[in-house]
């Protein structure tokens, strides 16, 4: 049953992935990706990661593609665009450079195997509460300093997005000033 | 025909077939949204072997380290974005080859 799943879900994600560097509409890129990325919150759950499953589908699937199409739809690049490309050796380059990246990727993880002591975080599960809590336990005890580190990560991020957004040095209702394209 | 075992070993396969794919879809794509989309791919799959791994060596601060990627993708995708937004407002455009300014 685990193959069977995990069979039908690879080929959804490979899809998933292909259809979101094929495809000419921007609009389906995005939704090839949330293909892809409900697909791995499957293998997720699958691998005891009941959590990191949940947050894949609230944060990623919502919230980033939500993101996504609404800039999208913004810019209004949402037109059939052209694939055909000006230089010549750059599409043959870009495979043969995905062909080497993927043959460095195995020939690392299938020389080598990871080894050593295991982190100070503890196992997968709690003896009897489970795995939310066992990654609960070590964030707030073992990853305490990165975890606070990520809030003042994410106050930047919210700050700069609306620093860059907005338009630069303009008050609001003044009149939009040409930019030129030099 | 019986099934076989899902082992680590596929997963990890699959993960990096997945950060090959987001990697030519970055170089091959020249609409600057849809190269954003790869690099969340290539996240994805570097997830995935985080995952993988805290499976197999039975060690949850794989899953934390998960956590911590999305986070920081969250926060990666908000900045992006607003510089898109930004790049589209100067040129009304958002094609990687017309952002050639720097080149020499």
């Amino acid at each position: 049953m685990d193959a069977f799943i995990f069979f039908i879900c690879a080929i959804a994600a490979l899809a998933g992935a292909f259809g979101v560097i094929l495809a000419r509409n921007p609009v389906h890129s995005a939704l090839f990706l949330l293909l892809t990325l409900v697909t791995m919150a499957v293998f997720f759950l699958m691998q005891n990661a009941q959590l990191v499953a949940i947050i894949q589908i609230v944060v990623y699937a919502s919230a980033i593609v939500v993101l996504f199409l609404f800039v999208i739809t913004l810019l209004g690049v949402d037109q059939q665009e052209s694939l055909a490309e000006p230089r010549r050796f750059q599409r043959p380059l870009a495979v043969a450079f995905g062909i080497l990246l993927f043959a460095q990727i195995i020939a690392i993880t299938g020389n080598h195997w990871a080894t050593g002591a295991h982190s100070s975080a503890g196992p997968l599960d709690e003896p009897r509460t489970g795995n939310v809590q066992a990654v609960a336990r070590s964030l707030f005890t073992d990853y305490i300093w990165a975890f606070e580190i990520t809030a003042v990560l994410l106050v930047i991020a919210v700050v700069g997005g609306v620093v860059l957004a907005r338009r630069s040095g303009q008050r609001a209702g003044e009149p939009v000033l040409e930019e030129s394209n030099a | 025909v019986t099934a076989p075992d899902i082992t680590p070993t596929y997963y990890l396969i699959l993960a990096s077939i997945l950060f090959t794919i987001g990697g030519v879809g970055l170089l091959v794509r020249k609409n600057t949204l849809v190269m954003f989309m790869c690099i969340e791919l290539m996240l994805n799959a570097a997830n995935l072997t985080f995952v993988a791994y805290a499976k197999a060596l039975n060690d949850i601060s794989g899953q934390v380290i998960v956590f911590f990627t999305l986070v920081v993708a969250a926060a990666e995708v908000a900045v992006g974005l607003a510089i898109i937004v930004a790049i589209f407002r100067r040129r009304q455009d958002v094609t990687a080859d017309d952002v050639d300014l720097l080149k020499g």
